[in-house]
């Protein structure tokens, strides 16, 4: 195990945790300001990644595919939450799950007869396609630090708008005591309809940034929806910078365990023995950490304020 | 006496008119995965049996054609449910399915006990080509190990020395390894076990850059390997360490990877490029009805209606006498897909010819895979030695 692949393994812990940030932002939102249970966040992400290979197909250029992505995957958002999810904020945790589940059953299945169950293709742009070499015979793409870099605006803007402006003023405040701001005089309603049609823009944004590395297909949102939400309980649900540091901690627990767990199990077990053992660890660690961040501090590690 | 007489008569009348009807047509039941991720396999198989239907003239055996395709969804217990309706309220002549292997181990029994035939157009574990083999199983695909053992002996012939291994941690990715160490005797340098359906391969990547290879042998079907070669080509690897594969790269995932995966290699028994006439027409064919490049898949579903429709010319279009029609199917021959006169073992799995391929853009700018050299011939898998029939 030399330094440079430690250190290599640690830039892709973290580029992985940007990664789960960018999906868990807008989860986090939603369910921290709403209280609402969103598990249909995944389709919104894989909406995002098929919307914008469509618009490449029909531009042929990145940049444009990716607004015209961003602003459909709005629009759908805020078409979803009139038809559906506006009728469900009074309605208890379960009712939400089992409705929003059927949200993902649907648009599952949907898209496969919209755009094929054959997985697509979105490639990166040109100007961004290259790669920087990391250690010897190891290239590292430019997209990935794009995506690094995308998510890290990400994380700035959202905490700028939540912590700085008015309308993050009265998101805070209606994640609070929803039913205190609207008697003052807010249009709560209307406010949630922001929320979450930014929440789905957000999940559409990073479906649009992963495109590029990944298999865009028909129930990609639903592997990514769990991890996601393991970020955000370790994080502190609805907590913009426990959803950004409980990614970041998840992408690097995940991906060093998956490095070293079999080279570590090593020390003490024989080779065919570690090779057995090393993988099953790794693949439970996330979920060990989780455990042990309920029992110790059960609102998360960064909990909201005010919950 | 007088009431036997009339009940065996009107029994007798029911079953020359059962018999009347079953002469005119055979009915088929066809399962595959047709929902969720894995949909794009059973798809492809559907359509080629289909195919393979039409190019017949709506007939099997000179029986018209009566296909019910259903969807186990990939779950053994619908897959179960779905195949008892298909025996006991469609009554069906023979079943052809699945895809996955654990729903084949979940619906071999019931079609076996119903005396019915199973033809599998994938899935071929290796229970059913040992010990459990049974008379009513027959396949137009393979033994899940083959494409393993394939890669394994090409990279052993390729005089590769050191080599990685990857694929996913469950039973499948284990016996993928397996199968790739049977007929390689070089050094594994790792053996890495990721998680299934994982989405950034980053970190084994690093991992397998570090370890310098000869090779790199995969085995991540689906999603998970769109993105692992996306990922392995963006980091630099593809033309440097050589990547042998198993149902990693094929005409499924090919429109998602692209120009990733050209050049990477796969283990197979069928390429559209194969130069014969049988598998020329079916592939002009096919891209001109679905309107996509026939994987594996499809070629496995067009040659089981090409079977089905050599037994009951075999059987001479009795498949009322399930045991004459059982034995048709041992006896049957065609010209398949794969350029010869297809063969049985006894235990119902193909002795076939077995290549490398690779992926390439061809001159259309589609994306398919192409035989590169014969890695097997005749090749028999390594279970039929266990299956007591003859």
């Amino acid at each position: 195990m030399s330094t440079t692949l430690f250190i290599v393994q640690t830039l892709n812990g973290l580029q992985l945790g940007v990664l789960l940030f960018l999906i868990a932002a807008g989860l986090t939102l939603v369910f921290g300001v709403m209280d609402f249970i969103n598990l249909a966040h995944g389709v919104q992400y894989m909406l995002g990644a098929y919307l914008a290979v469509t618009f490449y197909g029909l531009t042929g250029n990145f940049g444009y595919a990716l607004v015209l992505a961003l602003i459909a995957a709005l629009l759908i958002g805020l078409l979803v939450e009139a038809l559906v999810f506006r009728h469900l904020y009074e309605r208890d945790h379960l009712d939400q799950v089992l409705a929003t589940f059927g949200v993902i059953l649907f648009v599952n299945e949907g898209v496969k007869i919209v755009w094929g169950a054959a997985p697509r293709n979105l490639p990166m742009p040109d100007f961004f396609s290259g790669s920087v070499p990391l250690m010897d015979g190891l290239n590292y793409p430019v997209w990935r630090l794009c995506i690094i870099a995308s998510g890290l605006l990400v994380a700035a803007g959202l905490w700028f708008v939540v912590t700085k402006t008015r309308i993050g003023m009265r998101i805070r405040a209606g994640a609070t005591n929803a039913a205190m701001v609207a008697a003052l005089g807010v249009d709560i309603r209307r406010l949630f309809t922001i929320v979450f049609g930014f929440g789905a823009m957000l999940a559409g944004f990073a479906g649009v940034m992963v495109a590029p590395i990944l298999s865009v297909e028909p129930g990609m949102g639903d592997s990514v929806l769990i991890l996601a939400f393991v970020v955000i309980v370790i994080g502190g649900i609805g907590s913009i910078r426990g959803a950004f540091l409980g990614a970041l901690l998840v992408g690097l627990v995940d991906t060093l365990g998956r490095s070293f767990a079999t080279d570590l199990f090593r020390l003490v077990l024989d080779t065919s023995a570690a090779r057995q053992v090393g993988p099953a660890v790794a693949s439970m660690l996330i979920y060990l950490l989780m455990a042990l961040v309920l029992l110790l501090k059960p609102a998360g590690l960064f909990p909201a304020k005010g919950r | 006496m007088r009431r036997f007489l009339t009940t065996a008569g009107i029994a007798g009348a029911f079953a020359l008119a059962a018999m009347g009807a079953q002469a005119q047509s055979v009915k088929v039941g066809v399962m595959l995965t047709l929902s969720g991720p894995a949909a794009v396999l059973g798809q492809h198989a559907r359509d080629g049996f289909q195919l393979g239907i039409k190019h017949l003239g709506g007939k099997l055996g000179g029986l018209t054609a009566d296909v019910i395709v259903v969807d186990d969804e990939l779950k053994p217990d619908v897959g179960v449910q779905k195949v008892q309706a298909l025996l006991e309220r469609d009554k069906v002549d023979i079943v052809v399915g699945v895809i996955f292997s654990n729903v084949m181990m979940a619906i071999a029994k019931p079609v076996f006990d119903a005396n019915t035939i199973l033809v599998s157009p994938n899935a071929g574990p290796s229970p059913l080509a040992g010990a459990g083999c049974s008379p009513w199983f027959f396949s137009t695909a393979w033994q899940n190990d083959q494409n393993h053992e394939a890669m394994g002996k090409y990279a052993q012939d390729a005089g590769y020395k050191k080599v990685v291994l990857i694929a996913p941690n469950y039973q499948a990715g284990k016996d993928s390894m397996a199968g790739f160490k049977r007929n390689f005797k070089g050094e594994i340098v790792e053996e890495i076990f990721n998680q299934v359906n994982q989405l950034d391969f980053a970190a084994e990547i690093a991992k397998i850059a570090s370890l310098k290879p000869d090779a790199v042998f995969a085995f991540e079907p689906g999603g998970m390997g769109v993105n692992f070669v996306k990922q392995y080509a963006q980091a630099g690897l593809a033309g440097k360490i050589p990547f042998l594969s198993a149902f990693t790269v094929d005409e499924t995932t090919l429109p998602a990877t692209q120009d990733a995966a050209v050049g990477l290699f796969a283990g197979a028994q069928w390429a559209p490029n194969m130069d014969n006439p049988v598998s020329k027409k079916f592939v002009a064919d096919f891209e001109k009805d679905y309107g996509k490049v026939p994987a594996l898949y499809a070629a496995q579903g067009y040659d089981a209606a090409l079977l089905i429709d050599a037994a009951i010319k075999v059987a001479g279009g009795k498949i009322a006498d399930k045991a004459v029609l059982r034995d048709a199917f041992k006896k049957a021959s065609f010209a398949s897909i794969r350029g010869a006169p297809f063969k049985l073992n006894t235990n119902g799995f193909p002795i076939q010819d077995v290549y490398v391929v690779k992926a390439v853009k061809r001159a259309d700018g589609k994306y398919a895979t192409e035989t590169v050299a014969k890695v097997f011939t005749n090749y028999t898998d390594a279970y039929a030695k266990d299956c007591p029939l003859k």
